[in-house]
């Protein structure tokens, strides 16, 4: 349970190492994300990969964190498992208060339609259906009546400023618009998180600006946010940035210690 | 997710290809066709059998004494055949003592029948059934004439050689001409022709309507049987229960006049109309097997289809799954999501089946003599095993999708 952290100049750090060395024990309100000692390995054919080694990480409420590492080093599996679709194989994950980490895959279905906004770098709306019934879908398998369900999701759709365009398919909307219907749709359902997987990956420049002036709105009116990229620029957008190599965190230090150390230089990572 | 939730998302599936759906659900169609089709063909025909032509053929709360059966089903052994022509003939010395046993509500009379030639000035010489007959015979068949008189019971004491005859025969021997009072020669032997009969109508596209009828003391006895033979004697109760009542009291007397020993069987027929009804009941029999057996093939068919063309959907859209997955759809709202959509397409194939079903009955019954009427459980069965063909036929594709890993199926090209 080892990890190399530069340390945060923020009065949470002790804080931070304590909530993640107390096994067993529910974390405080205040932490959204708590994961202690997280492993996860797989079996390819006779090897086993151990892509995860035993990671522990605090996200409080509010924070707004890129998740940053070069390929192999784990961070979408890491990613996977912060996003309940995949369950480690040692460690505990604590999501709001809630042990979630042994759950069963209908407990966990709940989780991610209640707690989780996807965002996913191909933006992964349904094509035949229009943006106002894309955004309705969490709501579908919350249960949510018909009538309320369009009312949440023009709401929504709103507040990323797509509402003239509630009716079109994905086809007949540009790659910014696209990435916006998945935001709405990924807030529709009041989340804990929003947890974002490349989410400028397929946009040009100026897009991927706008769709990170929309993470930072979203950051500053209170949304706990947490992006995962491979790309420093996008990264130092953030507030905070966790560097994983190899199945580890690497360094844990706030935007401006980042940038300061790092720059635009993958290799300094 | 609802169940009008499902049934909404199926139906838009469904609707953006609609010529796909069809030909995914032809099997169901064609099976479902053919259950309506063969309902309504074998009810219409049962409905026809027992009312229209068991009346026609033989009279209400009636039955016949003979020496073997008249109406034969199709499948009698060699054996029962043997059997049936060494019985002895009914007498016309059997005729009273069954007379006088049965019930005094009964009236009776006697028939028997042959072939024979027949001619008038006007017209080719034909071949026609002639029979002989006594007083009480058109009163039990309930016939009466169109033309010209009934044969009086003078006439049947005195066997006056006079005839009615049926309308065909009139037709054929007098064309436009009235037969009444003319003459007609029955193997070279004339008789005066008093009345036409009423049409009787035809039964499968052969006519009731070709006969002679002559007094039973007429020289025509000589022909239609050997001497002191008759084919049959009709009797006929008031109701079901004295005929029944009739029917012991003859079975007693002929019984008793034979000789037999209790543990022997008749060897003689007391047929009813219910004789005439084993042959179609047979008939039916096959009828409804291959009702049965031609749906069934059709919605194996059916059901397989829609399983092979299913799990190709699941499989083109296991991205689409693995999306709702991640935003929080259950194995089982998945699972659901495919048999709604399964069961859905089939109900629409059965929809489609029940219509064309009607259209087919209706049109058969239009160009052919059989009648064919659209029994309403038929429908609602078609529906309903439609509707079940297409649940069974969607539960290995749903349980294929609903087992999916929503991160190997997000990772799917579209």
């Amino acid at each position: 349970m080892s990890s190399n952290t530069v340390e945060a100049p923020l009065s949470e750090t002790a804080e931070r190492r304590a909530v993640v060395s107390g096994a067993g024990q529910a974390p405080d309100s205040k932490w959204v994300i708590v994961t202690r000692g997280i492993k996860r390995e797989y079996d390819m054919g006779g090897e086993v990969v151990r892509a995860l080694r035993g990671v522990d990480l605090a996200i409080g409420r509010n924070e707004y964190v890129a998740i940053m590492g070069p390929s192999g080093s784990g961070k979408s599996t890491l990613m996977n498992i912060v996003g309940c679709l995949d369950t480690p194989n040692g460690g505990e994950y604590w999501l709001n208060g809630q042990l979630v980490s042994a759950m069963t895959d209908d407990a966990l279905a709940r989780v991610r339609n209640r707690e989780i906004g996807f965002v996913f770098q191909t933006f992964n709306l349904l094509p035949r259906a229009t943006a106002l019934h894309n955004v309705e879908l969490p709501l579908v398998y919350a249960g949510v009546g018909a009538d309320e369900r369009r009312r949440r999701a023009s709401e929504a759709l709103a507040k990323v400023q797509l509402d003239n365009r509630m009716d079109h398919r994905p086809n007949e909307l540009s790659g910014g618009q696209r990435q916006r219907v998945a935001i709405a749709r990924a807030l529709v359902n009041n989340p804990s998180m929003l947890l974002a997987d490349e989410p400028t990956g397929n946009l040009d420049s100026a897009t991927s600006e706008e769709i990170m002036r929309v993470f930072e709105n979203l950051a500053d009116s209170g949304q706990t946010v947490v992006m995962v990229t491979h790309e420093p620029d996008i990264a130092s957008h953030a507030r905070r940035v966790v560097v994983l190599r190899d199945g580890l965190i690497s360094t844990d230090e706030t935007r401006d210690a980042f940038v300061a150390r790092v720059g635009h230089s993958v290799a300094a990572l | 997710m609802s169940f009008i939730q499902a049934i909404r998302l199926a139906w838009e599936t469904i609707r953006v290809q609609k010529l796909k759906s069809f030909f995914t659900v032809i099997g169901v169609t064609i099976g479902v066709t053919f259950l309506i089709a063969v309902v309504s063909i074998v009810g219409g025909m049962s409905r026809y059998m027992e009312d229209d032509l068991v009346g026609k053929l033989i009279a209400v709360n009636s039955f016949s004494l003979r020496s073997r059966p008249d109406f034969q089903v199709g499948d009698a052994t060699q054996a029962q055949r043997n059997e049936w022509r060494r019985r002895p003939r009914i007498l016309r010395t059997d005729v009273d003592p069954v007379a006088e046993a049965l019930p005094p509500t009964a009236t009776w009379a006697l028939e028997s029948s042959q072939n024979l030639d027949i001619e008038s000035q006007y017209a080719t010489p034909r071949n026609t059934q002639c029979s002989t007959i006594t007083e009480q015979w058109f009163t039990i068949k309930k016939m009466g004439v169109t033309q010209g008189r009934l044969i009086t019971p003078q006439e049947y004491n005195n066997g006056t050689p006079v005839v009615v005859i049926g309308q065909d025969v009139a037709d054929h021997f007098f064309p436009n001409l009235n037969p009444i009072g003319r003459e007609l020669k029955v193997q070279s032997i004339p008789y005066t022709v008093v009345g036409v009969a009423d049409k009787q109508g035809s039964v499968f596209g052969q006519s009731l309507d070709k006969f002679l009828l002559a007094p039973e003391r007429s020289p025509l006895n000589r022909w239609v049987n050997p001497h002191g033979v008759i084919d049959a004697m009709i009797i006929q109760g008031q109701d079901d229960t004295s005929m029944r009542e009739a029917m012991e009291a003859a079975r007693a007397t002929m019984r008793a006049r034979r000789h037999l020993h209790p543990t022997q069987p008749d060897n003689f027929e007391l047929e009813t109309s219910e004789n005439a009804l084993d042959f179609w009941n047979k008939v039916k029999g096959y009828l409804v097997i291959a009702g049965i057996a031609l749906p069934t093939v059709g919605l194996v068919v059916g059901a397989i289809v829609i399983m092979n063309i299913m799990l190709v959907a699941v499989a083109e859209r296991t991205r689409e799954i693995g999306i709702r997955k991640a935003l929080g759809a259950r194995r089982k709202d998945i699972l659901n999501q495919f048999l709604v959509e399964s069961a859905t397409l089939a109900t629409l194939g059965a929809a489609i089946g029940v219509a064309l079903g009607i259209g087919f009955a209706k049109f058969l019954a239009a160009v052919s003599p059989l009648p064919a009427a659209v029994e309403v459980w038929s429908i609602f069965l078609g529906v309903g095993v439609g509707a079940g063909v297409g649940m069974i036929a969607g539960i290995y594709p749903a349980s294929r999708a609903a087992l999916l890993d929503p991160i190997a199926a997000m990772r799917q090209e579209t």
